[in-house]
């Protein structure tokens, strides 16, 4: 079937004629709609997948094809898209078609990729089940009635469930990815700055980073190459080199010193999943890798820095979703505070509004030092302890989520429940450091993701050490029923 | 009571880069509402800030040209607040670590010198504009000026009159201009001051409460605001009122000041550092070649004219109000070979009366200091007198000749020839017994007589000097 072939694979079909990149781009098309009830997508942009499509068989037949070209993928509806709606999963975004390309989409267009559509997320990727998008849940397609995970749930789902070849997520506190981990598929949360965050609609810019999400590490070592790199219009990107991340993929990997901090295997991770990550290391030990327990203290001060350092940069940066200029507007306004105060009542949802509350709090007069600048302090302090840990071992290996795919409606009211349950990505995201998520196991019908936790611009190391295990594991080939 | 009034000014000067501060977009006033503002200065979702480093260079230099430290790190802070013609939702602005730290500038009021102190420079962003007029009332949003580069000089509270502060407000404003950094056009908002305004009794260390007067837009309305408001605090305070801590404004048609906002409507502005940009790092070579570029200041200038020209306090300051100025005065002593002060006198003199006529700068002369020059060489070579040259110039203001080429059409060449002089001079004391004999029995007076005769008889053009003293060899 040609919706589980690589995208390596599937570059050798398009070239060999075994079929067309219209045919392969009809085929995603049929399946999105034939599993519309998954919610993944907020548009389908067929006609321009169609065009896109027959561009992309002229470019291969005249032989200037790069890897991506003719292959179809979608993206999360995070990032600008020129003449197609972007809604950042809100209300308030509903009406707003880009007048501009995010770079990450301009790159993936000059490489012929085709765009199937857009994919539902958590609003404005405050999240992390895909429960609170204005365009409704996300099912996870191991589990009807599990949430897919998020904020990237739209992503993940689609890919898992053969909607896309592959897809583009972002990653703030996890939202690459626990989503990529509910849905038994490979997700990589690049180092900050490493891929252009410009026309990617921001929640928390010091954090927020877009990744790929596919289906084996090759597959997302193949997205990122064409993701990655500086972006003069964005100054937090960084101006390295971007290595060829396939080249790297079969480096052997003996010798390798595996992390593994305690503090990441305590009370609060269920027994199921701490029998696969341990699997998923003795699989390592096997490939021959060395395992250090090692010991991160500040980790558990992760979730209370996030979530005033988040909140506060979101505070600022939805701001501008006002009633003035674009985006919803109230009906009937009375005058300016009552346009500011309807048009952002109606049109943001009630995560959203709960975290530009905190954040605003946290920023004020008198509250400022004792919680922004402390959460600072306390992101240092992470930041330092992960580099530390790094210069001891090469790589940090844990769980992802705590639990597998909680199920639809289980803590959307609670919370403090909801946000505990990024507690092994959110550090990630503080530090600033890559991270994978791996299929590592399936319990009970839900898959498990093993986190693999990098250095910083180490996102080949991590793609070559992912796909060595892929290389004597195939928990990245399952798929779910009725998906196959 | 004797009281003392305690001003403090924050200057924000629209600075002079091509594009905006944070955007590819052109800066150039009076275009079209809502056409020079790109993805980045409409707020789109998405899009980010990138720094000018132009606007970084000019506040450098700024901060170099008032002595200043310049923050080897600085920091781009967020100031939150709602308003239809900020886009983001915030300004971006400098907060706790401005690019430009403590400096000074000496002023000089009513011949009274005195070093003000100026706290801190900072580079922000300009917001966009709301029209309330001809929008049926609705308000209209043009965001040409959303991103602009204001650099914010605030000073110390050294000012202790009016006076004072318009002398300080225009010595800023004349380094700025020298500097090239600001246009310096106060109607389009390029220079704007805000005030603020304290009194105490004299000899009283302690500050009182201060009141601030926003976005006055010039020196004159600069002066009345702050005097109104100086004497509004004493009055308040003799008749046993309290001035209160707030934000006025200046209605220069009334002339008085009224109150906008107090101290507790005031925003909380929840400033933070923005995560989109990184922190501004200024390095010894960077100052250093920023250096380089530093024009010669006018205090420096004005010493210089003084000594190498010889010219006065008056003309000096006229002269070196402007870089523009100064540059043409020197060109035109360079090329012309005329003395110092004659060019001064020039200058200062016919030109600058023709521009103000003309509601010109300097810059826009329709005479070039290469003409200027060309007309004053001839001063200098004796060929045309100072009476002629003044009809010279009356001519080349109108058109496009040269000095050379007027005198040539016009034949206004002055006449050294003592052939042609000595013959007039004959006739004219032929035809005129009558005061010959007059002047010859003692009556000075007539000299004077003959003297027009002859310059009338040879249309201005005879050499004043050669004429008199052949006048008083041939009547002796």
């Amino acid at each position: 079937m040609m919706n589980n072939k690589s995208i390596a694979d599937l570059a050798k079909g398009l070239r060999s004629g075994e079929f067309s990149s219209l045919e392969l781009t009809q085929m995603f098309l049929d399946r999105i709609k034939r599993h519309g009830s998954l919610n993944c997508y907020i548009t389908v942009t067929e006609e321009l997948a169609l065009q896109e499509a027959k561009a992309a068989d002229a470019r291969i037949a005249k032989g200037d094809a790069m890897l991506l070209t003719g292959i179809p993928i979608a993206q999360k509806d995070i990032f600008c898209t020129q003449g197609v709606k972007t809604t950042c999963g809100s209300k308030m975004l509903d009406n707003f078609i880009a007048p501009y390309n995010a770079t990450v989409i301009e790159k993936l267009n000059q490489a012929g990729a085709v765009m199937l559509g857009k994919l539902n997320m958590d609003e404005f990727a405050m999240g992390s089940s895909n429960e609170t998008s204005y365009y409704g849940a996300v099912r996870n397609p191991w589990d009807r009635n599990a949430i897919p995970g998020g904020s990237s749930g739209g992503s993940a789902a689609a890919v898992a469930a053969g909607l896309a070849a592959c897809a583009t997520g972002t990653d703030t506190g996890g939202s690459i990815r626990q989503p990529a981990a509910h849905c038994g598929i490979t997700g990589l949360k690049p180092t900050y700055g490493r891929v252009s965050r410009y026309g990617m609609i921001a929640y928390a810019s010091s954090l927020d980073q877009g990744g790929p999400m596919a289906r084996s590490a090759e597959d997302a070592a193949i997205l990122l190459q064409t993701m990655a790199g500086f972006d003069e219009k964005d100054s937090t990107s960084v101006d390295l080199p971007v290595p060829d991340y396939r080249a790297g993929l079969n480096n052997p990997i003996e010798g390798l010193k595996i992390g593994l901090p305690k503090e990441f295997f305590g009370d609060g991770l269920s027994g199921d999943v701490a029998a696969v990550i341990d699997a998923a290391v003795n699989e390592y030990r096997k490939l021959g890798a060395q395992i250090k327990e090692i010991s991160m203290p500040n980790l558990k001060l992760a979730i209370p820095a996030y979530y005033v350092i988040a909140p506060a940069e979101c505070s600022a940066n939805l701001s501008r979703f006002d009633g003035v200029r674009f985006g919803y507007r109230c009906s009937h306004p009375t005058d300016l505070a009552d346009l500011y105060t309807r048009s952002r009542g109606e049109g943001f949802g009630k995560e959203v509004k709960r975290r530009i509350l905190m954040g605003t709090y946290a920023l004020s007069a008198g509250y400022y030092d004792a919680y922004y600048i402390k959460a600072q302090k306390v992101r240092r302090l992470i930041s330092e302890e992960f580099k530390n840990a790094l210069s001891e071992v090469d790589v940090i290996m844990g769980p992802v989520t705590p639990s597998t795919a909680f199920g639809i409606g289980e803590k959307i009211g609670n919370p403090i429940e909801m946000y505990l349950s990024d507690i092994y990505t959110i550090a990630i995201n503080l530090a600033g450091v890559p991270a994978m998520s791996v299929p590592a196991g399936i319990v009970d019908g839900k898959p498990v993701g093993l986190q693999i936790i990098g250095n910083y611009f180490a996102e080949d190391r991590l793609l070559n050490i992912a796909h060595q295990y892929q290389q004597v594991t195939d928990w990245h080939q399952q798929r779910p029923k009725g998906f196959e | 009571m004797e009281w003392e009034a305690v001003i403090g000014l924050e200057i924000h000067t629209q600075l002079a880069t091509k594009s905006k501060i944070f955007s590819g977009a052109s800066t150039a006033y009076g275009a079209e509402p809502n056409t020079q503002a790109c993805a980045v200065d409409l707020g789109l979702p998405g899009v980010l800030p990138v720094l000018n480093q132009e606007a970084v260079r000019m506040a450098v230099l700024f901060g170099l040209a008032i002595e200043a430290e310049i923050a080897p790190y600085s920091v781009f802070a967020r100031k939150n607040y709602f308003y239809p013609d900020l886009p983001k939702g915030y300004q971006i602005s400098q907060f706790e670590l401005p690019i430009v730290g403590l400096g000074h500038l000496d002023i000089d009021a009513d011949g009274v010198k005195k070093r003000i102190g100026i706290t801190r420079a900072h580079l922000e962003e300009d917001a966009g504009k709301s029209l309330h007029e001809d929008f049926h009332g609705l308000t209209g949003i043009d965001l040409n000026r959303a991103g602009t580069p204001l650099l914010e000089i605030v000073s110390e509270p050294d000012m202790r009159s009016a006076k004072e502060a318009v002398a300080y407000m225009r010595k800023l404003h004349e380094l700025v201009r020298y500097l090239g950094i600001c246009d310096g056009n106060m109607q389009e908002g390029s220079f704007r001051c805000d005030a603020n305004v304290s009194v105490r009794p004299k000899g009283q260390q302690a500050f009182g409460t201060r009141a601030e007067i926003k976005n006055i837009n010039s020196f004159k309305f600069v002066e009345k605001a702050i005097n109104y408001e100086i004497e509004r605090q004493i009055d308040l305070i003799e008749s046993g009122g309290a001035v209160i801590q707030e934000t006025r404004l200046y209605d220069s048609v009334k002339d008085q000041t009224r109150s906008m906002r107090s101290k507790e409507e005031a925003n909380d502005y929840r400033y933070f550092p923005d995560p989109d940009l990184l922190p501004v790092v200024v390095d010894e070579a960077f100052k250093a070649q920023v250096k380089t570029t530093m024009p010669e200041l006018p205090d420096a200038k004005k010493q210089r004219f003084k000594d190498q020209y010889g010219l006065d306090e008056e003309s000096t300051t006229i002269l070196t109000s402007s870089r523009q100025l100064a540059d043409y005065f020197e060109i035109v002593v360079k090329e012309s070979a005329c003395e110092a002060k004659i060019c001064a006198n020039w200058v200062t003199g016919d030109l600058l009366a023709a521009l103000n006529r003309a509601g010109l700068e300097i810059s826009d002369s329709p005479v070039s200091h290469e003409r200027l020059a060309g007309l004053l060489a001839r001063i200098s070579d004796n060929t045309i007198s100072g009476k002629i040259a003044k009809q010279v110039f009356e001519e080349m203001w109108r058109g496009t000749a040269s000095a050379d080429e007027i005198i040539e059409a016009k034949g206004l060449k002055q006449i050294t020839d003592t052939g042609a002089i000595e013959a007039i001079i004959d006739k004219i004391i032929a035809d005129n017994p009558g005061q010959v004999e007059q002047y010859r029995s003692g009556k000075d007076k007539v000299f004077g007589f003959f003297v027009g005769q002859v310059m009338k008889a040879m249309q201005g053009k005879a050499n004043p000097g050669e004429v008199n003293k052949m006048l008083k060899d041939k009547l002796k």
